[in-house]
């Protein structure tokens, strides 16, 4: 089997994305998505910092210091971009005004349970920036993970390990290996990467998976 | 006449007593009131409780403050940013205290003093960690946990232009903290990168009135 390159779930992700979207891309991995928007589409990009309309990363000579995203590096203002205070951006979140938020994750449980603040690493203090504000705030939240860790602990698990961020948020998870939807009835496989089948990818996830009737294979451009 | 200018950072930032609870906005480094900060810390206080969405970058402003081991205490979302040594140091040498507080709710507490709100519930953190504690209420088969204001003693605050009356407008995404911040503290001072004539400003672009606005310098 072949996983998807971190570049590639970020392509997978951004296909999802509707014209006409409100969207907040979480810091890392998530921010990748932003490069592959399918053409004809707009999407316009939240930044919790008080951006709507954001656009890349500046060409040199271009760089505005006043001008980040979540994740405090450059980025430009698309044409129709407009700039608001903190409250306002967090109203945009919290009151359900965002169509999808695309985060980041350290594990997702099988009721759409999200963990991506801490792992009470005593070495490492903690930071919860605007991700339980979103959690709870975006229409959709969809997460963008490995499969599993570097040790190969599976991420998408029965019930969370570390503290989190909101209880039943997730709708949907991009990993490297497959497209998931965690519904009523539990997680249901909706795409696979080649060379993988339900008994391959259940070893590799700790909750019970299902798999859709109209699944399909996962695959990505080189990008 | 209303002049809220004052000649220099140290008139700005004097009156600050010790134990204050200091709100200083911005977000990492941009929209932070680095030169008012740098100027506090000349002055000795001590004891602060700061108020911010992070805990310092560098070597100055917020992040001065907490080498100098002026803070007690920091409230805020995410402490870790662009090169938060001075914070590390102080957090792991267990010499500050650290309340982490959700973005949203950390802005919307201030909101909340300043608005004369006196609490108010929301979905966020409600099943999590940082709600354990809080009174919670169920809103249309939703957890919502009860959130307190918070008021400062004094603010800092940075803008782009102000006019002498302290109304203010900013640039970019270096607005952020600063109007909420502003209005949320018994004393607020702004420093500015430049002060027009009254009645220059566009009234329809102004983003903090000079309501809230106590000194002005100009950096």
């Amino acid at each position: 089997m072949k996983p998807l390159s971190r570049r590639q779930m970020a392509w997978r992700a951004a296909q999802d994305l509707e014209d006409g979207a409100y969207v907040n891309l979480g810091i890392g991995l998530p921010t990748l998505c932003s490069d592959f928007i399918p053409q004809g589409r707009e999407i316009v990009f939240h930044s919790e910092n008080g951006i709507l309309g954001m656009g890349p990363a500046p060409r040199p000579g271009e760089e505005d210091k006043d001008l980040i995203n979540a994740g405090k590096q450059l980025v430009t203002l698309l044409p129709g971009g407009v700039f608001f205070h903190h409250n306002d951006a967090f109203l945009m979140i919290r009151g359900g005004h965002l169509d999808v938020a695309l985060l980041g994750a350290f594990e997702v449980s099988e009721k759409g349970d999200l963990a991506n603040w801490t792992t009470e690493d005593p070495n490492f203090p903690p930071g919860v920036g605007g991700a339980m504000d979103l959690a709870v705030g975006a229409r959709e939240v969809r997460v963008l993970v490995e499969h599993v860790t570097k040790e190969g602990r599976p991420r998408i698990r029965k019930h969370c390990s570390y503290p989190l961020t909101a209880p039943h948020c997730v709708k949907r998870v991009y990993t490297n290996l497959a497209v998931l939807d965690v519904t009523r009835e539990g997680v249901v496989v909706r795409e696979m990467v080649e060379e993988l089948d339900l008994e391959g990818l259940q070893a590799l996830t700790e909750a019970e998976l299902r798999l859709a009737n109209d699944w399909r294979r996962l695959a990505a451009p080189e990008v | 006449m209303i002049d809220k200018r004052v000649r220099s950072l140290a008139e700005a930032v004097s009156g600050v007593r010790d134990g204050a609870t200091v709100l200083c906005s911005g977000f990492g480094a941009v929209g932070e009131p680095v030169e008012l900060l740098n100027a506090l810390r000349e002055t000795g206080v001590r004891d602060l409780v700061c108020v911010a969405n992070n805990a310092g970058t560098g070597d100055e402003g917020l992040a001065g403050l907490i080498k100098d081991g002026r803070v007690r205490k920091i409230i805020c979302s995410f402490p870790r940013t662009t090169d938060p040594h001075c914070f590390e140091a102080a957090y792991k040498a267990g010499k500050l205290e650290l309340e982490i507080v959700p973005q949203g709710t950390l802005s919307e507490r201030m909101r909340a003093a300043a608005a004369g709100i006196g609490g108010f519930f929301v979905k966020t953190a409600a099943g999590t960690q940082l709600g354990e504690g809080k009174e919670t209420r169920e809103i249309d088969g939703e957890l919502y946990v009860l959130e307190q204001p918070i008021k400062g003693d004094v603010a800092f605050c940075r803008a782009d232009r102000a006019d002498r009356w302290g109304n203010l407008i900013y640039r970019k995404s270096a607005r952020n903290f600063n109007p909420v911040m502003a209005m949320a503290a018994e004393l607020t001072v702004v420093q500015v990168r430049e002060i027009v004539e009254l009645g220059s400003l566009d009234a329809e672009t102004v983003v903090t009135p000079g309501i809230f606005v106590d000194r002005l310098v100009v950096v």
